[in-house]
């Protein structure tokens, strides 16, 4: 009985050569295109966003990718490439009927390089994996993605994914040394080296992090690893309003202290994420600020203090410091589930990945509050305060049309205030299908004709994820 | 095998009566994935919990049939309930999974012949009806005593069995010389005034094959200054049923099981098996619709508490080191979390304290300690090649600690475990026990507080 959900079940070959091609090619194991198998590959993490492929496929190899998509352009079948599926925009969201590559069986970490700081990994390695490796070797990878838990690398360098330690540590762009790309016509480029300095040429990887699929497809990287810190710090600090935590952020960053971590949760987030992790969060707080200084002992344990000090300053309620390591691990942890615990209050969630300069992070979050009562909303904001970078979450129905078209209007104002401060649509989930919409607003004609122009450049057939980022 | 009508598959009713804000809590994040045994095998969208709900979703939203191939996913699917711990939003995994199993059973998708006469003999007859299982438990025995077992292995009869069954006999465990009726009292009293009443649940293959488990469950409750009454002949709980599509069975046994206990006059009702334990604590789900037993249910659920929760509730008695205990080098033991304790009852500090009070005891943590042994009910017989690599992967983890016992609290796993170290002779890792059984050898030990055995 076993063996027979892992068989084709009803793979009509004959309806569709294209499909009976991979099978030679890959292998009968390799392909699916049943009905049962189709329908959960419809999506990814994004909300209310779902359209059926005609086939999925699991390469093993560069080689692999490189001649589905030669077989891909031959047919001239979309295709979609995909990790674990957890992108928040839609990028690796199906179009009806196109071929999906799933890069997860590319999973090998191929080389730590302790003497150049380098690993070597394929694309549907995980995430925390990645981590884990270089940690192995005292080293470490400093993007950790909410999802790092289940994310590949692969999908964090074409969505080019932050998380909570951008502002000491950059994006996933920041630890990109050099990739394997399978371009859209098949051809299989390498680009960049484990040199610290490489000014030859355009740096083409930048073209490929955060391209979203829709110029190349990313097989293999070289990363850059940082020393581990010989310690880090963990404080909250309790507020009755969201203002005094911003305040707080703004002193900091003034203050000439660049802690690695200073996230934010507002008392609904914080209600979620404390029903689901049960560690004791406080729940009658306006707003929560999780901050993390790593590094030198000495320099930790100064600016740890400095912290709490100004948090106090700023009116903060109460500044508690973890008790260890592992206290501090378990709250960054129950932050990183933040998205996932506001789908607690409501069927739908749908988030938002607003991005402010720092200086205008006060105003942004009490525009974000006044447009949720003017349209009568339930939104929950949480996010990465110390690089700007805010996830308003609407908690809503997406069955109730006349609420939704609410959120509709909420969003476009969101996202109009967010462009009027100088910041950005997308600070880390992508553009992808779901914020496709607002793209012309932030770029203008000039910089949106170019991005176009690039596409065009490399994927004219447009066979390469199309309809994404932009039309 | 895949009949017909199975592949063309009829249109969802239970899924779709189903409150569909259960189906919508999941918003696919993919929080569960690297939580999911099967999908960690496969890497297949559809053996994760995501992919089964989308499933189930596109069931219920009518865009989709209940087919034999959707059985077979369902069926494929632990029960293991990992996805429950690890979901930030909160899903009801383990409805959405009765529900679809029991669409799948009402829906006919499945084989016939062999496949429902299997389920009528087990789920209809053996498990509704107590004597009639331990009259079986007795044929056993005595086939299991005379010798006659290992004549037929010798002569290697087995392999003549149909189908499975040759290849599942040596697995088949070893029934117990006296059942639990013969070794606990109706009502059993400490030694000093009583602090607590509490009833003890017998369980069915706990009575059967570990009986000397609930007669250590008993001693370790009498020694906490609890009177222990164990109604005679008990009822299975009704979770083998509920787990595999027969819900209206678990209803009835879950009634019947309600009519044998004065549940006001109890301050706990005591389960020592993590299986049976997580099934009995949603009497008042299963039973919300019944006007006379549902209020009686949710009182029912309100007090059932699994013996390592109650023990650290009430506080445990740590037991009296002996001299000797105290000087020699302690036993390195380890403890292997029962999903259904772990994820479906969320207790896993509890087990550790008990172990922890015992004198002599080493506690050594096992590594991947709430990942699935393969046992997961019945899953070992209807997928044994899924159940030998989870049970492969667990002996790996158990060896890596060095402790020479495991402990565990869930029949199922028990006798998995034991299967599975019987197969490696070298193994460090040789002996199967649960932390009752050490906390009541350690009261034994300190020879007071517990009811002499006879």
């Amino acid at each position: 009985m076993v063996n027979a959900c892992f068989k084709l079940d009803c793979l009509n070959s004959d309806a569709t050569p294209w499909i009976a091609e991979l099978v030679n090619l890959l292998g009968g194991d390799a392909v699916l295109s049943s009905d049962e198998d189709l329908v959960p590959y419809s999506f990814d993490g994004t909300a209310a966003l779902k359209q059926r492929p005609a086939c999925v496929v699991f390469p093993r190899s560069t080689e692999d990718v490189a001649a589905c998509v030669k077989l891909a352009r031959r047919y001239d079948v979309p295709v979609v490439t995909r990790g674990s599926g957890t992108g928040l925009s839609g990028g690796s969201v199906p179009l009806t009927g196109c071929l999906v590559l799933c890069l997860v069986k590319l999973d090998r970490i191929l080389e730590v390089d302790p003497r150049n700081l380098t690993l070597r990994a394929e694309c549907g390695v995980i995430t925390k994996e990645i981590d884990d490796a270089a940690s192995g070797h005292g080293l470490f990878y400093p993007p950790d993605p909410g999802s790092m838990k289940i994310s590949t690398i692969g999908g964090n360098v074409a969505e080019n994914s932050g998380g909570l330690r951008g502002l000491k540590y950059g994006v996933t762009r920041d630890y990109v040394m050099g990739m394997t790309v399978v371009l859209p016509d098949g051809e299989i480029a390498w680009l960049g080296n484990k040199c610290v300095k490489d000014v030859a040429g355009y740096s083409l990887k930048d073209l490929f992090i955060g391209s979203e699929g829709t110029l190349g497809i990313i097989t293999e990287v070289l990363l850059k690893l940082l020393p581990k810190p010989a310690a880090r710090r963990t404080m909250l600090a309790m507020y009755d309003s969201m203002e005094a935590a911003a305040e707080t952020v703004s002193a900091i960053i003034a203050a000439r202290i660049i802690p690695c971590t200073l996230e934010f949760l507002d008392r609904m987030t914080l209600g979620c994420v404390e029903d689901y992790a049960k560690i004791g969060l406080p729940t009658d707080v306006e707003a929560l600020l999780l901050m993390e200084t790593d590094g030198h002992p000495a320099a930790v344990e100064d600016e740890a203090n400095r912290m709490m000090e100004i948090a106090r300053q700023n009116g903060a309620r109460e500044v508690k410091m973890a008790a260890d390591e592992a206290e501090g691990a378990r709250l960054a942890a129950a932050r990183r589930n933040a998205f996932s615990a506001l789908a607690r209050v409501k069927p739908t969630t749908i988030l938002e990945d607003v991005t402010v300069p720092r200086s205008e992070l006060a105003a942004m979050v009490k525009f974000i509050n006044e447009t949720a009562s003017k349209y009568r909303l339930l939104i929950g904001t949480f996010g990465h305060m110390g690089d700007g970078n805010l996830h308003p979450t609407f908690l809503t129905n997406e069955k109730d049309e006349e609420e939704m078209h609410r959120v509709e209007l909420a969003l476009g104002e969101i996202v109009e205030k967010t462009v009027s401060l100088g910041g950005t649509i997308t600070g880390e989930h992508g553009v992808g299908l779901a914020k496709k919409g607002f793209l012309k607003q932030q770029f203008g004609r000039v910089s949106y004709d170019l991005l176009k122009l690039v596409k065009k450049a490399l994927d004219p057939a447009g066979i390469l994820n199309p309809g994404k980022i932009f039309d | 095998m895949s009949a017909e009508s199975g592949n063309k598959g009829v249109g969802a009713k239970l899924l779709k009566q189903l409150d569909y804000s259960v189906l919508q809590q999941c918003m696919h994040c993919g929080m569960c994935l690297p939580t999911c045994p099967t999908y960690m095998e496969t890497k297949r969208e559809r053996n994760s919990p995501r992919g089964r709900i989308a499933l189930m979703r596109a069931m219920a939203d009518g865009e989709a049939p209940v087919t034999k191939s959707f059985a077979d996913e369902m069926y494929y699917c632990l029960g293991c309930l990992a996805c429950q711990t690890a979901c930030p939003a909160g899903v009801n995994y383990v409805e959405l999974f009765e529900t679809s199993r029991a669409e799948v059973e009402r829906s006919g998708v499945q084989p016939r012949g062999q496949r429902d006469f299997w389920r009528w003999l087990t789920l209809e007859v053996l498990f509704m009806h107590p004597q009639l299982l331990r009259a079986v438990g007795v044929m056993l025995r005595v086939y299991q005593r005379t010798g006659l077992q290992s004549l037929v292995r010798k002569l290697g009869l087995p392999k003549l069995m149909p189908g499975k069954l040759g290849a599942l006999e040596p697995q088949t465990p070893t029934v117990a010389d006296a059942f639990s009726d013969d070794l606990i009292d109706a009502v059993e009293s400490p030694a000093e005034k009583p602090r607590y009443r509490v009833a003890l649940l017998t369980g069915c293959v706990q009575d059967l094959v570990f009986s000397q488990i609930n007669r250590d469950t008993a001693d370790v409750l009498l020694a906490n200054g609890c009177e222990v009454i164990t109604p005679r002949n008990q009822y299975c709980c009704g979770s083998l049923h509920g787990h595999n599509g027969a819900p209206e069975l678990a209803q009835e046994l879950a009634r019947r099981q309600l009519d044998m206990f004065d549940v006001e006059s109890l301050d706990a009702i005591i389960t020592n098996a993590g299986g049976c334990g997580s099934h009995l604590k949603h009497y008042g789900h299963l039973l919300h619709h019944d006007p006379v037993y549902g209020p009686r249910a949710a009182a029912w659920d309100r007090k059932v508490r699994d013996i390592h929760e109650w023990l650290v509730e009430i506080g445990i008695r740590k037991p009296v080191a002996e001299p000797a205990t105290v000087d020699s080098t302690p036993v390195e033991v380890t403890y292997h979390e029962s999903c259904h304790l772990c994820h479906g009852q969320k207790i896993t500090s509890q087990p550790r304290a008990v172990l922890n009070v015992i004198p002599g005891l080493k506690v050594k943590e096992l590594p991947e300690s709430n990942w699935c042994c393969g046992s997961a009910g019945i899953y070992n017989i209807t997928q044994p090649e899924q159940s030998a690599k989870l049970l492969e992967r667990k002996l790996k983890n158990l060896e890596s600690t060095g402790a020479g016992v495991v402990t565990t609290s869930n029949p199922g796993c028990h006798m998995q475990l034991a299967f599975g170290l019987k197969g490696k002779p070298g193994a460090k890792c040789h002996e199967v026990t649960q932390p009752v059984s050490l906390l009541a050898e350690a009261y034994r030990r300190e020879g007071k507080g517990v009811r002499e055995e006879g």
